[in-house]
């Protein structure tokens, strides 16, 4: 007998703080909707990517934070960041994107992270007219979905042509060999885009080899690139396969500069490369050695708070960030047919400097040419627009 | 450079990358010979032989010939292990069903590698153990330190093997538990530990193939053992699986053959012309260059 009352007692309590949690948490929602402005993003922090998801979705936070902490935006409501991890996979992108836009009610999404997924997102978005601005997808596809869409960081032909014209100009370079990895687009439209310019600036492109990414072994189209006596290297991909690429061919006697792109950009390819990436020139949308102090504030906060040294996705999702917030301001609602037009007329000073956009919605922003000397980045020309 | 000077370098190239496969086809070879199965996981015990070395190095900071024999002791061991709890329970079942076990096992121990925080997805450096310094042989044309170590490494170990199983009383047991397991056991010799010495031996071999690999090259990560296992597998049935000799020839002519490839420019067909030259083997040639054609017995 006393063992079911007690269950019963049990049960009954279990109800009403069951209710009470309801209503709890309903009431705080309700309170919420009048302080705080609700903003999705959509960053894998597991899968193949999901290092990238997690700069992208660390510095987002961190620039979150200052904001709010500086007073939030239209005067004192709060952002909140409410992240979808889809795992860079596409059946969960889409739910990731419906998720926030019905249920979350979110104002604008900051995402995602490859242009794979923002694919995915984009005509979601539009359909639903919510503003989506993703920090780092590089293909022109993702913003030709609509009026809806914007990206931070620049398409990758701006970057090929930046190299092109900074090799002939500023290193005198007469022949280049160009390094492809044949399995990604990206690094395909790089290197199409870096032929067409040096061409074009009077260069010879003298060799021109491909490899996959799972390759390991590069002696073989090393010796071809060897023979060609290239002035400069052209390694349009991700530091996992342009480290041992430059190991190799230093290793192979081949004296070449190194030309590279934003995918270069990572701690691993100094352990990677092993010495060979002295000397390396790279385009990226940012450089840690600037000598501007918003950069400077942005190295050291973050530095501060997850103990790394940001990548540029970090820095490019930093911008976009406060790029959202700004729009918000400008648009002095949260309405999001505002807020796209605020963001369609910004003009922003960020870690990758001025940032506005252009009719297609892309940014109209410098790129920076990075050196490496002595292990460290160093500033070898700004390229403005 | 000329073109006889490219040529020679090309060949240089190949022999390197040959020598490797040669090393994993040797397990393939052995393993196919005594049990007749092809060991599909074998390109994961290259793969976990070059973690070991780095783990190795990087734990205990010690030279490349320690590394290299624990790398290959310990490798020895997954091959037993992996004999034991995996193909011996399997050793009457149909030969399928060890085949498809063997594919499953290469999946297991790459998502494993995976699991682990400290190996992961992303590729690791592999540590610089040996100063990486040129060698003229003629002008232009250059032997590396680290191909000149995997070439001395490689025919070391071979002449070992060769050693082994032709003069002692192990390698007289696993040439006669090849040829007739039950008549082998009839005279007397323990069949399970000879199957298990011979994974032990070609796993070992995995091993120290794996590590010349990535010192060579310089990457290491999870998956780097299915393609050169793939390509070891070819060289081993193009030299005549089950013929030791046959996979140390079938190395080499597929490393030559690729780097030959990619010097002609067509460096994207360099996979499928492998693969091309397993079709066209077993077309023509099916027991390889140095396989003997046995007739099944009824």
């Amino acid at each position: 007998m006393k063992k079911k009352l007690s269950v019963l007692l049990a049960v009954v309590l279990l109800v009403a703080a069951a209710l009470a949690g309801c209503s709890g948490g309903g009431g705080g929602n309700d309170v919420e909707d009048e302080d705080v402005i609700k903003i999705g993003s959509v960053s894998p922090t597991t899968g193949p990517v999901a290092t990238f998801g997690q700069s992208v979705l660390d510095a987002t936070k961190l620039a979150f934070e200052e904001i709010n902490a500086k007073g939030g935006v239209l005067g004192g409501k709060k952002l909140l960041l409410l992240n979808e991890d889809n795992q860079s996979k596409g059946e969960e992108t889409g739910a990731a994107f419906r998720k926030l836009i019905e249920q979350e009610k979110v104002v604008a999404i900051l995402g995602s992270v490859t242009t794979g997924d923002s694919l995915i997102g984009a005509p979601i978005a539009q359909e639903a007219k919510i503003p989506m601005l993703t920090p780092t997808s590089t293909a022109p596809a993702v913003t030709e979905v609509g009026d809806y869409i914007f990206r931070a960081c620049f398409l990758d032909n701006y970057q090929s042509e930046a190299m092109a014209t900074f090799a002939v100009e500023e290193l005198n370079a007469k022949t280049a060999a160009i390094i492809k990895q044949s399995d990604s687009d990206y690094s395909v439209g790089l290197a199409e885009f870096f032929a067409k310019t040096f061409e074009a600036a009077g260069g010879k492109i003298v060799a021109e080899e491909s490899y996959l990414e799972s390759d390991i072994d590069f002696s073989a189209i090393l010796t071809n690139v060897k023979a060609a006596k290239p002035d400069v290297i052209f390694l349009p991909a991700y530091y996992d396969t342009v480290g041992p690429i430059m190991q190799q061919a230093r290793a192979a006697g081949i004296e070449a500069k190194f030309l590279g792109v934003d995918g270069m950009d990572s701690s691993e390819l100094f352990s990677l490369a092993q010495g060979a990436e002295e000397g390396a020139y790279f385009s990226n949308h940012y450089s840690p050695a600037a000598d501007v102090e918003l950069v400077q504030h942005f190295l050291k906060a973050y530095e501060e708070k997850y103990g790394k040294t940001p990548d540029a996705l970090a820095a490019l999702a930093y911008d976009a960030a406060y790029i959202m917030a700004q729009a918000i301001d400008e648009a002095g609602s949260t309405e999001p047919q505002a807020i796209r037009d605020a963001l369609a007329n910004i003009s922003y000073t960020g870690v990758s400097g001025n940032v506005t956009f252009d009719e297609n919605r892309n940014p109209v922003k410098p790129i920076w040419v990075n050196v490496i000397k002595d292990g460290k980045y160093e500033v070898a020309k700004v390229v403005e627009p | 450079m000329t073109l006889a000077q490219q040529v020679l370098q090309q060949l240089i190239n190949g022999i390197a990358l040959g020598s490797v496969y040669a090393l994993i086809a040797l397990g393939y070879t052995m393993v196919y010979g005594i049990i007749r199965l092809i060991n599909f996981a074998h390109g994961e015990v290259f793969m976990i032989g070059a973690f070991a070395g780095y783990f190795i190095i990087t734990l205990f900071n010690i030279p490349i010939v320690p590394t290299l024999i624990l790398a290959m002791a310990f490798c020895a061991l997954i091959g037993i292990v992996m004999e034991r709890l995996a193909y011996k329970p399997l050793r009457n079942a149909p030969r399928i069903a060890a085949l498809m076990t063997a594919v499953g096992l290469s999946n297991l121990f790459q998502n494993l590698m995976v699991y682990f925080k400290a190996v992961g997805a992303s590729p690791k450096a592999f540590p610089r153990v040996i100063d990486i310094s040129r060698y003229e042989v003629m002008q232009d044309v250059y032997l590396t330190s680290d191909k000149i170590l995997t070439l001395v490494v490689a025919v070391l170990l071979m002449v070992a093997l060769q050693y082994i199983v032709h003069n002692t009383k192990m390698g007289k047991a696993m040439r006669a538990v090849s040829q007739d397991k039950d008549a082998a056991q009839l005279m007397g010799i323990n069949v399970n530990t000879t199957i298990s010495f011979t994974f032990a031996l070609g796993s070992a071999l995995a091993a120290a193939g794996g590590i010349l690999y990535a010192v060579s090259y310089g990457k290491i990560i999870y998956n780097m053992g299915s393609m050169p296992g793939l390509k070891a597998f070819v060289s081993a049935v193009l030299g005549g699986i089950g013929s030791i000799p046959g996979a140390v020839v079938g190395g080499m002519i597929l490393g030559i053959t690729e780097n030959a490839i990619s010097a002609a420019g067509y460096s994207m067909l360099r996979d499928a012309v492998a693969f091309a030259i397993l079709i066209i083997i077993l077309l023509i040639k099916p027991a390889g260059i140095f396989g003997k054609n046995v007739r099944e017995k009824v």
